[in-house]
């Protein structure tokens, strides 16, 4: 259904994206995930038909996003990341506008908004100016904008970003319940959000492809060590050799704010092994005072540096993990 | 799925449509729609009692050419201020990303918009008739020389609207619009105004390019081919610079 070939996008000297390759089979539902500046924006934009891509090809449907980007563009339903609509319009006549613009027949208008509208969750402020809604009622008229049209393939971009954790939810389900019978490629920030949608994962980092690959897969090849933070009222040096010795624990490192006599620790322990017990037992062997005793999840932008290094490990090692699809080194 | 190909002219009314609405929908259409017909019918009133003193005048064909200099001035005034939001409301508001992904031509969201406008400035010179027609009723006179001042009138708005939608496309600020706008065209207008300071050489070339002195040819009745065409061709010019503004988002990105 997408099928994106050695795409790459620069603006002037910036380069945005650098030779991207992917293919999203129809029916699937696709994550793209990265840090600010990492390329979702402008590879969606790309298959969305907002701006021709530098070099490679990109086709959609079928259709090329350059030389027929008329028929490609008709087939997306783009949700931009910021999202907007005419303010003085009310929902309802504004998407009438927008079925108008991708060529609905005026019969079918009515019956398409509204299925949007329902879909959506919007039908009960249909008649309400769209400058007068919240963020999150804005939000959905985005997403009903994007139904328009019946389009085969939706292309999301950061659809939650800006909601509260109640509407990220609801808007979690709005796109569960979207896929059926479309494509779908999302972007996101947030790594339980893809856990939580997608069938695959594409992770971009500075405008490349790191990785694609299932959610459980790919977190499998995350998490391939614990983290610990510990305080302990001790001798920094003292603490952290006594902890080293631990059962499990493969490091042991200060942690800013460290000094004698209060030792601040991070532990990395190995993969699926929590000793957080042992730890807490081996402190009170010694007498120490134990302050604080936690695992720290790894951020999205230590993610991102372990699968870039892990990359590079793997490559040396020439030992590619079998189901992880390396698309560039 | 619905059919993209269906209807390429009936987008462009879509976009016109749509824009119509938005002007219409807000306090600042009436705003502008009764400062200019309040202006212009003071003008005519004024130019009108001053013609009538100055009974040395063709009264008619001489009132034409007075009323037109003069609303020459308020449609200045006013129709930057029509196209001031046209592109950069679209552009701050984000709403021209998404019009960019649908299957649109780029020449038909300009010309959509730019009919919007003309639309527009047509609607808002219709009454500015009465005051002939009633002139019209009381001392009957040829219509002929009206019909080309209002040629020239039109052409004239045209112009500086292809000119206000170019200056929209580049900004996201609607005053920065309007401003950079009233920049240019008055200095289109006005270059030729100190003849003293341009040697005999640029003074030509600058005759030919003032919005001032083709205009001028109009209200006098006269339709001079060479006139139409300038601003035909000036027009077209800001037309597709307009079109090159919204290209250069491939180059450029968008905000």
């Amino acid at each position: 259904m997408i099928s994106v070939a050695g795409v790459s996008k620069r603006f002037g000297s910036f380069t945005a994206i650098s030779d991207i390759s992917f293919e999203v089979a129809t029916g699937e539902i696709v994550g793209l995930l990265g840090p600010n500046g990492a390329g979702k924006s402008t590879t969606m934009r790309i298959l969305a038909g907002v701006f021709p891509p530098s070099s490679g090809s990109a086709r959609v449907a079928g259709h090329d996003v350059v030389a027929d980007s008329l028929r490609a563009r008709a087939a997306v339903g783009y949700f931009p990341e910021r999202v907007s609509a005419y303010q003085e319009m009310t929902v309802q006549s504004y998407l009438h506008y927008v079925g108008r613009m991708k060529g609905v027949r005026r019969a079918g208008l009515s019956v398409q908004a509204d299925a949007a509208m329902r879909a959506c969750g919007v039908d009960t402020v249909a008649r309400r100016i769209i400058g007068s809604l919240s963020k999150g009622f804005r939000q959905r008229v985005g997403i009903a904008q994007a139904l328009i049209g019946n389009p085969e393939v939706l292309i999301l971009d950061e659809p939650t970003a800006g909601l509260d954790p109640e509407q990220v939810a609801e808007m979690r389900d709005l796109i569960r319940s979207l896929k059926q019978d479309r494509t779908v490629v999302l972007s996101t920030h947030i790594l339980t959000e893809v856990e939580q949608t997608c069938d695959r994962v594409i992770i971009l980092h500075r405008g490349r492809i790191v990785a694609v690959d299932t959610p459980a897969n790919l977190n499998r090849r995350v998490q391939r060590a614990g983290r610990i933070y510990v305080e302990v009222t001790a001798p920094v040096v003292e603490a952290r050799e006594w902890l080293a010795r631990v059962g499990g624990v493969v490091s042991v490192s200060d942690a800013p704010g460290s000094r004698d006599g209060n030792a601040v620790l991070t532990i990395l322990t190995e993969r699926d092994r929590d000793v957080r017990e042992d730890i807490a037992r081996a402190i009170a062997e010694r007498g120490w005072g134990l302050r604080e005793l936690r695992s720290v999840a790894f951020s999205l932008e230590e993610i991102f540096l372990t699968l870039v290094q892990g990359d590079d490990d793997e490559l040396e090692r020439g030992t590619h993990g079998a189901n992880l699809d390396h698309l560039s080194a | 799925m619905t059919s993209w190909s269906e209807g390429r002219t009936v987008r462009i009314w879509i976009i016109c449509r749509r824009e119509l609405q938005a002007a219409f929908g807000s306090v600042v259409a009436y705003v502008l729609f009764a400062v200019f017909l309040l202006l212009s019918g003071y003008f005519f009133y004024s130019d009108l009692i001053f013609m009538l003193l100055m009974a040395s005048f063709t009264p008619v064909i001489g009132l034409w050419q007075w009323v037109f200099l003069d609303m020459r001035l308020v449609v200045l005034l006013i129709l930057p201020l029509i196209t001031m939001r046209l592109f950069a409301e679209e552009k701050k508001l984000g709403t021209i990303e998404l019009l960019w992904t649908y299957p649109v031509r780029d020449v038909e969201i300009i010309a959509g918009k730019f009919l919007a406008a003309v639309a527009f400035f047509l609607l808002m010179l219709l009454p500015t008739a009465i005051p002939f027609a009633l002139l019209y009723a009381y001392q009957p006179f040829d219509v002929a020389p009206l019909l080309v001042a209002y040629l020239g009138l039109v052409l004239l708005g045209v112009a500086f609207i292809s000119c206000g939608l170019f200056i929209s496309s580049m900004t996201e600020n609607q005053v920065v619009s309007a401003m950079v706008t009233y920049g240019i065209l008055v200095f289109f207008w006005f270059m030729t105004w100190n003849e003293e300071a341009a040697n005999q050489a640029t003074l030509r070339i600058l005759l030919g390019l003032s919005l001032f002195d083709r205009f001028f040819n109009f209200t006098r009745g006269v339709i001079d081919t060479r006139d139409v065409v300038f601003f035909a061709l000036f027009t077209a010019f800001f037309l597709f610079l307009t079109w090159q503004s919204l290209a250069s988002r491939r180059w450029r990105g968008v905000p």
